[in-house]
């Protein structure tokens, strides 16, 4: 079973980002196959490095940089989205890379489930 | 016959992809942004079907103007869907009711759909995505 996973909201102000990370970690810890997750609409403020949250909470760039280093995932953001917000390959944070809403499309047509996090 | 460059992914395969518009055209920015996804999946040859449901019935609407609010208006793209093959339109009846709307309020030709009739429309699609 592979799954895509689209994330529609930034990280902090909304859970969608950490609900989308659960459910990843999760799938990938169980043995599902996670290709390649998108991030569009604010969900491209999760690709930034710039953030520097408190320490005791959760670093949600940082995890997604990790997961991609464990698991091999594709981050993928918008860069329609990426270019109206300021989110340049200048800011990304490890393993994001800038590319086409086709990346969403081929998760769709390509994968077993298209999962969507968001309003 | 679309403007934009015939994708593909290669695979030939060709899904059923939904797009469940459920927000007003502005105060968020989900309507116009979803809908530069609804093009990218036409130009990718994928059998696309457009619901408009909630306050996404507002989406259609004749006589959109923004110049009082000052964003885009991007309600223009709604009609040259067809040039996208973009031709599956639905409308939800019951979110039209509650408005107080009827397809002569809107700016393109709809198909309305009853809750039950959306609801196989939609366990028919293989992918549905949200805005």
């Amino acid at each position: 079973m592979q799954f895509g996973i689209l994330v529609n909201e930034g990280p902090y102000s909304h859970q969608a980002s950490d609900s989308a990370y659960l459910f990843a970690r999760t799938a990938l810890e169980k043995g599902y196959k996670v290709p390649r997750i998108f991030f569009y609409h604010d969900g491209v403020y999760n690709a930034s490095r710039l953030a520097t949250p408190p320490q005791d909470d959760r670093n949600v760039g940082a995890r997604w940089s990790k997961l991609a280093a464990d698991y091999g995932v594709d981050l993928v953001v918008c860069v329609a989205a990426a270019q109206r917000r300021g989110i340049t390959d200048g800011v990304l944070g490890d393993n994001f890379r800038i590319s086409g809403l086709g990346q969403l499309v081929e998760m769709g047509i390509q994968y077993d489930r298209l999962v969507t996090f968001g309003d | 016959m679309s403007d934009m460059d015939e994708m593909d992914d290669g695979s030939g395969i060709v899904k059923k992809f939904m797009f469940l518009n459920r927000k007003a055209p502005h105060g968020t920015v989900y309507a116009l942004e979803g809908l530069e996804v609804v093009l990218i999946t036409a130009a990718f040859d994928q059998d696309v079907s457009m619901v408009f449901t909630d306050d996404g019935v507002y989406q259609l609407l004749k006589g959109i103007d923004t110049k009082g609010i000052e964003v885009k208006d991007f309600s223009k793209t709604y009609r040259a869907l067809d040039g996208y093959d973009i031709e599956k339109l639905y409308v939800d009846q019951a979110s039209m009711d509650a408005r107080g709307l009827t397809e002569d309020d809107l700016i393109v030709d709809v198909t309305v759909l009853s809750v039950d009739e959306m609801a196989n429309l939609m366990a028919e699609q293989d992918v549905v995505i949200s805005f």
